[in-house]
């Protein structure tokens, strides 16, 4: 057991995570250059194409220590977002230590913070490490600093490499063998292993990914899941190295994979602890929770026909993705579709294109909303995440919405417009101070609901890219919300409903409508765009008629060109939605749903 | 109205008005500007034109019903010369027979007109011009890149008018840069004074490839704005009718000869012709009567066939002295196709639609009864006829239906 090592590669977004995982996984000599290929452990083409990190996942890698004693090094990879912070906290609580990634030229950032603030809590040993020591605009001295002064580390333990050439590997693996601690546990004791993730595999049922922290498993034990129950006989074991390699057992401080024809993903809990049926551990592991979706859209097919399609690739979709929910839901406007429930803003685009992509279904996704609280005069209280069951103004006593603190670190050239933007974004209680000179940690608590409208894009844009942040759930808070609906000539198009502060009512709805303005041909009578909250209209456009619209001349006796040009634009209505006698085209739903800010 | 005519069939199965016979003259001394129609800027390929199109004629002798109306149009019919002229209608009426009172119409420009070529026209039997006259302000027949000057035109109208030729109708074209409703009302007034049977004011389309529509991508100039070309349609429908022109069609107007309920009582354009002077052998486009076209580029229609001849003399004057029919290419409609251009096509005449053949259907009566209240239709016995303003939206129209 003194020969295991556990640990994960913690950094703000690019600054180098997959790059160094690689560096390590090729001087491990797991796999030949002839087959390697970048972001190896990230395996969904869209993790890919985004460099980004979705599923936590581990390899165990062999390696001979300067001292000449052989390791197993597990190294847990773990996904970078916020949106899935609760996977990151299990799999580090499966790890002993951390290496803490930091970029040389961008230094420590808003995520770096979060990063080791988690893995302290987690109690682990933390390496920090600083990347891209190649880069000309490389500033080593500038980054000990901070790490002395904003991360409280110790500078001269940094590490220094460059993950893109491959230098200073060694000396990481070194120290991950000498700095961080060997795994505990007791081989004799009830089994605990923790359930950090599970991925679907069609002929072997879910592959779960656990970290043994006390007792052993064989192949043939019955295992039981803590938090329903049910139990299954083990039919393999195994750790990782990139493919499964299967072993007689798996022991407390190891870092691997049961097989045990668990059906699907859904029946294993991230976060929960398997035992053995007929000898449990006492009690399961710290720290599970049910994860509950903060983000909620509706999923509509771009062609109601084709709803049955896209029900059926739903339910292959959460086979390999346990924290998807949804439910059915309908619109007059967009028909029938479903209502699903995010862990947040990333989490939904992640399945929004993958939907797309692998399961090539053509959809529309309506506005995001958070879930809001409603507590009524007759002293119930509910929760509602779609406007279509906004409970009745009349009943309402008060509203509450989510909120959250954002944690911003920029330059401080920026603070004025960050500022601004916080409090545009209804931010409260601001408190900032400076961890090194010229840079700011700003703190603020905001309203999820502002938090998951393009707030990070426009992060961003004030900052020139240099503002970072990280957010974390406080709960709800009082608010004065409003349900705001959209009127084409008087009628309302339910897919368009938003639940939304009262503040921010109307710009929204001015926003849509002169949106749609844009977006919907004109017709042979006037278009009335409204929006409205309960009685009150609150925003207002008009798409003028046709005042003409004729082809002089009918060619002659070319009747053809005209007849298909005509059969052309009846092809076109076929795709429009009703909207009472008014044509709404696909993309103006697109248009709608696809931006918050012009 | 004892004598019924129109589209009604006859027992033999030919159109009341017989069919339509076409025949395009591809030539022109010089293009105009804004010109769609195939034409070629020379004359010297007329003599095999003319010898290819004899062969035309005699390859569709018979194939065709009765014909009621001839129209050569173009290019430039009114280039030819008597003798060629004379050769080619012989030819005509030698293969095809007509009705007894066929209507034979010459597209004419302003310049090739004098007093004898008027008198030959005539002779040669026909009965109908339609002059090119576009504009009588120099500036606009320059932009239009149009041959003959105001004057002409206005000596042209003053020779038919001498002459008495039995119906001639006017173009006109309107929506030229600079046009207001004043310069546009005053040239239409000066038209009228020469009494035309017809007018055809058509607003200009910027056509793709020609050299206007390359002048107003480069920026070269501005057309009128949708509301100032609504204006102007409305100034020459509501002139014409004011002047006792029927807008019997999006472009076209017709002289009513005598006063009374005239045809919107009936609903319908086709019978009785005496009182309308209408062009009949358009009108056979409209109303889906089949037409037969010779020359290059010509359309035909017969029963449920389009056909259409290459757009290139050469490769008619091949064709044809191979002994081939110079198709260039076909289609068959579809019952639904059918249905589709009797739609739109009755949507842009007075005639209008059956009712009963596009409505019933709840989505239908309520797109009806949507248009009649905002008075892009009305509903005259079991017809839905356009009106004036459903005329200006006439390509949205059918939509409603579909």
């Amino acid at each position: 057991m003194n020969s295991i090592r556990n640990f994960s590669i913690i950094a703000h977004i690019d600054h180098g995570k997959s790059t160094l995982a690689d560096r390590i996984i090729q001087y491990a000599g797991l796999v030949d250059e002839r087959n390697f290929r970048d972001q190896i452990l990230d395996t969904m083409d869209i993790e890919r194409e985004r460099g980004i990190t979705i599923k936590s996942q581990s390899v165990t890698l062999p390696y001979t220590s300067r001292s000449g004693e052989a390791f197993d090094l597990n190294l847990i990879d773990t996904p970078g977002h916020v949106d899935f912070s609760y996977e990151v906290s299990r799999a580090l609580t499966s790890c002993e230590g951390v290496l803490l990634l930091v970029d040389a030229s961008q230094g420590v950032e808003a995520q770096t913070l979060a990063n080791l603030y988690a893995a302290l809590e987690h109690d682990l040993a933390v390496i920090p490490v600083i990347n891209k020591i190649d880069l000309p605009s490389a500033n080593i001295d500038l980054v000990k600093q901070q790490i002395e002064i904003e991360l409280g580390l110790d500078p001269e333990g940094a590490l220094l490499c460059s993950a893109k050439k491959g230098t200073g590997i060694e000396e990481i693996l070194e120290a991950v063998t000498l700095r961080i601690p060997p795994p505990g546990g007791t081989r004799e004791a009830p089994l605990a292993a923790l359930v950090f993730d599970a991925q679907y595999d069609a002929f072997r049922g879910t592959i779960v990914s656990v970290r043994v922290f006390e007792g052993s498993l064989r192949p043939g034990d019955t295992i039981r899941l803590m938090s329903n129950g049910r139990t299954y006989k083990v039919e393999e074991v195994g750790v990782f190295r990139l493919n499964k390699e299967p072993k007689k057992e798996l022991v407390c401080g190891e870092v691997g994979y049961i097989l045990a024809g668990i059906k699907t993903v859904r029946d294993t809990r991230i976060g929960d602890t398997i035992t053995l049926d007929n000898d449990p551990t006492p009690a399961p592991l710290p720290g599970f929770k049910e994860v509950k979706p903060v983000v909620f859209s509706s999923m509509y097919p771009i062609d109601s026909d084709d709803y049955l399609v896209l029900a059926e690739a739903l339910e292959k979709y959460r086979l390999n993705d346990a924290s998807l929910v949804y439910q059915k839901d309908s619109s007059a406007a967009l028909g029938q579709g479903f209502r699903c429930g995010f862990l947040g803003l990333l989490h939904l685009e992640i399945v929004q294109e993958r939907m797309e992509r692998e399961y090539d279904q053509s959809i529309i996704m309506t506005l995001p909303s958070v879930r809001y609280r409603f507590h009524l005069k007759d002293a119930s209280s509910l929760e509602v995440d779609n406007p279509q069951y906004y409970p009745d103004p009349a009943k309402i006593q008060r509203a509450e919405e989510p909120y959250v603190r954002a944690q911003v670190l920029f330059p401080d050239r920026y603070m004025g417009t960050v500022i601004n933007l916080c409090l545009e974004r209804r931010g409260e209680n601001l408190n900032h101070y400076y961890p090194t000179p010229g840079r700011i940690e700003l703190t603020c608590e905001m309203p999820l609901a502002e938090m998951i409208h393009e707030f990070y894009d426009r992060l961003k844009t004030v900052t020139q890219g240099y503002g970072s942040f990280d957010y974390e759930w406080i709960g709800y808070r009082e608010s004065d919300l409003v349900k705001m609906d959209i009127l084409v000539n008087g009628e309302r198009v339910d897919a368009l409903s938003l639940m939304i502060h009262h503040e921010r009512a109307r710009t929204r709805a001015l926003h849509i409508v002169n949106r749609l303005k844009e977006e919907i041909p004109r017709h042979l009578f006037k278009i009335a765009l409204q929006g409205a909250i309960g009685g009150t209209i609150i925003a207002r456009s008009t798409i003028p008629p046709f005042r003409k619209d004729v082809t002089a001349k009918c060619y002659g006796g070319d009747i053809t060109r005209k007849r298909k040009l005509i059969e052309k634009q009846k092809k076109g209505k076929k795709r429009m939605k009703m909207v009472g006698s008014v044509e709404i085209p696909q993309s103006a739903f697109v248009k709608v749903f696809q931006s918050y800010d012009d | 109205m004892t004598k019924k005519e129109g589209t009604t069939p006859r027992k033999d199965g030919s159109p009341a008005d017989g069919c339509g016979l076409y025949v395009h003259v591809p030539f022109c001394r010089k293009k105009c500007r804004y010109c769609d129609f195939y034409s070629i800027p020379s004359t010297s390929l007329v003599p095999q034109w003319l010898s290819a199109l004899a062969t035309e004629i005699a390859l569709y002798a018979g194939s065709f019903p009765r014909f009621g109306s001839l129209y050569l149009g173009g290019g430039t019919p009114s280039l030819l010369g008597e003798r060629e002229l004379g050769d080619l209608l012989e030819e005509v009426f030698r293969h095809f027979s007509f009705s007894g009172s066929p209507e034979i119409t010459l597209e004419a420009n302003p310049d090739d007109m004098d007093r004898d070529t008027l008198r030959a026209w005539r002779r040669l039997g026909i009965n109908r011009l339609s002059l090119g006259v576009q504009s009588l302000s120099e500036e606009e027949l320059l932009f239009l890149g149009r041959r003959h000057t105001a004057r002409q035109a206005l000596l042209a109208l003053e020779r038919i008018r001498s002459e008495g030729f039995p119906h001639f109708s006017v173009d006109l074209i309107f929506g030229l840069p600079g046009q207001s409703v004043e310069t546009w009302g005053k040239t239409l007034e000066r038209v009228l004074s020469f009494h035309p049977s017809h007018l055809s004011c058509y607003q200009l389309t910027l056509s793709e490839g020609t050299p206007l529509w390359a002048l107003k991508r480069r920026g070269g100039f501005e057309p009128p704005g949708e509301e100032e070309e609504r204006k102007l349609f409305l100034c020459a429908s509501e002139t014409l009718e004011g002047r006792g022109y029927v807008h019997y069609e999006i472009s076209n107007f017709a002289l009513r000869r005598r006063r009374g309920p005239g045809f919107e009582a009936e609903g319908r354009l086709e019978a009785p012709w005496g009182d309308l002077s209408v062009c009949r052998h358009n009108l056979k486009y409209w109303n889906r009567t089949s037409y037969l076209g010779l020359g290059p580029s010509a359309h035909s229609f017969l029963e449920k066939r389009r056909w259409w001849n290459h757009r290139s003399v050469e490769r008619y004057c091949e064709d044809l002295f191979r002994g081939r029919l110079p198709v260039e290419g076909e289609e068959f409609l579809s019952g639904d196709q059918a249905r589709l251009e009797a739609l739109f096509l009755g949507l842009r005449t007075k005639t209008g639609i059956v009712r009963k053949d596009f409505c019933g259907s709840a989505d239908t009566e309520r797109a009806l009864s949507r248009l009649v209240r905002q008075g892009y239709v009305n509903v005259i016995k079991d017809r839905i006829i356009p009106t004036r303003k459903g005329f200006l939206v006439a390509d949205r129209l059918p939509m409603a239906f579909l």
